[in-house]
């Protein structure tokens, strides 16, 4: 909605358009949806790099319900999708290099007398 | 130079400001580069919650037999599974799977809100702020709830080397496992709570505006767009936090 001209053309009329929820109650169940899966991998399965990865990818598809359909970011200009999009992947980049080169340093600090 | 006066007439023109390349209000694009910026406040804290697990042991033997012990990482649902009311009783994670829901349902009636006001519908955007406000101050009952649940401990406790029992949790020790355990969950769930709390406040300051009808004075309802943006977010982080706190 970048127009917020549209407005009068109610006022003048004094009806109330209806509302369009079905997109909205559709991405609640997918997240529900979701949530519940993961839980149930957390009792299903033994705790690991595998169940880790589920989690993970899960928890990403969230994320994109989330962002692109209640924070509307699927609807609006390339140009915004992609200024928010691209810094968050470099954050997750960071986040996972930091993660990977911080523990193997710790580990090669900590065991260096052993 | 002449001596008449012009009047200022609005840019229109693609080079000096006339147009709008992402097609977005000043307000909506600020909210949404101060989301990134805070999404680095959150990671730097994931990230020092995953330095510091790497740094402990992981408990190696089977699930069940389990106990608290500083020489290893605790099993999240080993440490969160009481649910009030139910004392003694053991539901690992319900609680927090109930807090998950409750927070998405918020986000939910969020958008409600939103749509109610593209409608310039008055009467849907109160209806669906005051829900929003129910289910987010819900949530930091619930949050009240387990902090002091988690400070509180349980009966048993943790016994130390020199017969003491540690109960529950301070930022020195705690009964569950090693100090930073704690000490990371009171800063990511405490940060994370009182974004909530400063989103309930910026809801209920948009709720009276509604109420006194500012917004429908000024012909759009942006405003609830905004705080809506900032209230996902929010839901968003706690999507992560509990993934990587009380999953993984």
């Amino acid at each position: 909605m970048a127009s917020h001209s549209h407005h009068n053309e109610f006022e003048q009329t004094g009806e109330l358009p209806k509302a369009q929820t079905a997109v909205i109650w559709k991405t609640f169940f997918i997240l529900c949806a979701l949530t519940a899966v993961e839980f149930a991998f957390a009792f299903l399965m033994d705790p690991g790099t595998f169940r880790n990865s589920i989690f993970i990818v899960l928890t990403i598809f969230k994320a994109f319900y989330i962002v692109g359909e209640f924070m509307h970011l699927k609807h609006e200009t390339k140009g915004l999708i992609w200024a928010v999009l691209v810094p968050s992947v470099l954050l997750i980049w960071l986040l996972v290099a930091l993660l990977v080169e911080g523990t193997f340093y710790g580990e090669s600090v900590f065991n260096y007398f052993k | 130079m002449s001596q008449t006066t012009t009047f200022e007439q609005p840019n229109t023109g693609t080079w000096d400001g006339g147009n709008e390349p992402l097609k977005a209000s000043y307000g909506k694009l600020m909210m949404w580069f101060f989301l990134l910026s805070d999404a680095f406040t959150f990671a730097a804290f994931l990230t020092t919650y995953g330095l510091a697990r790497h740094r402990h042991k992981a408990f190696e033997g089977a699930h069940e037999s389990f106990t608290f012990s500083t020489e290893w990482w605790p099993v999240p649902d080993k440490v969160f599974n009481a649910f009030p009311f139910f004392h003694g009783v053991d539901w690992p994670l319900a609680f927090v799977a109930l807090m998950t829901m409750i927070l998405i349902l918020s986000s939910v009636t969020m958008v409600l809100a939103v749509e109610a006001g593209h409608r310039m519908d008055k009467n849907d955007v109160q209806k669906w702020l005051l829900w929003t406000i129910l289910f987010g101050s819900m949530f930091l009952g619930c949050q009240a709830w387990e902090w002091s649940h988690f400070i509180a401990g349980t009966e048993e406790g943790r016994i130390l080397a020199d017969g003491s029992v540690v109960h529950g949790a301070n930022l020195v020790v705690n009964q569950y496992g090693p100090p930073l355990f704690a000490d990371l969950f009171f800063f990511i769930t405490g940060f994370h709570g009182t974004h909530v709390f400063s989103g309930v406040v910026l809801l209920l300051m948009i709720f009276i505006n509604t109420v006194n009808g500012v917004y429908q004075r000024r012909g759009h309802y942006e405003m609830v767009e905004k705080v809506g943006l900032y209230w996902h977010f929010v839901d968003l982080v706690w999507v992560f936090v509990f993934t990587f706190f009380y999953l993984v």
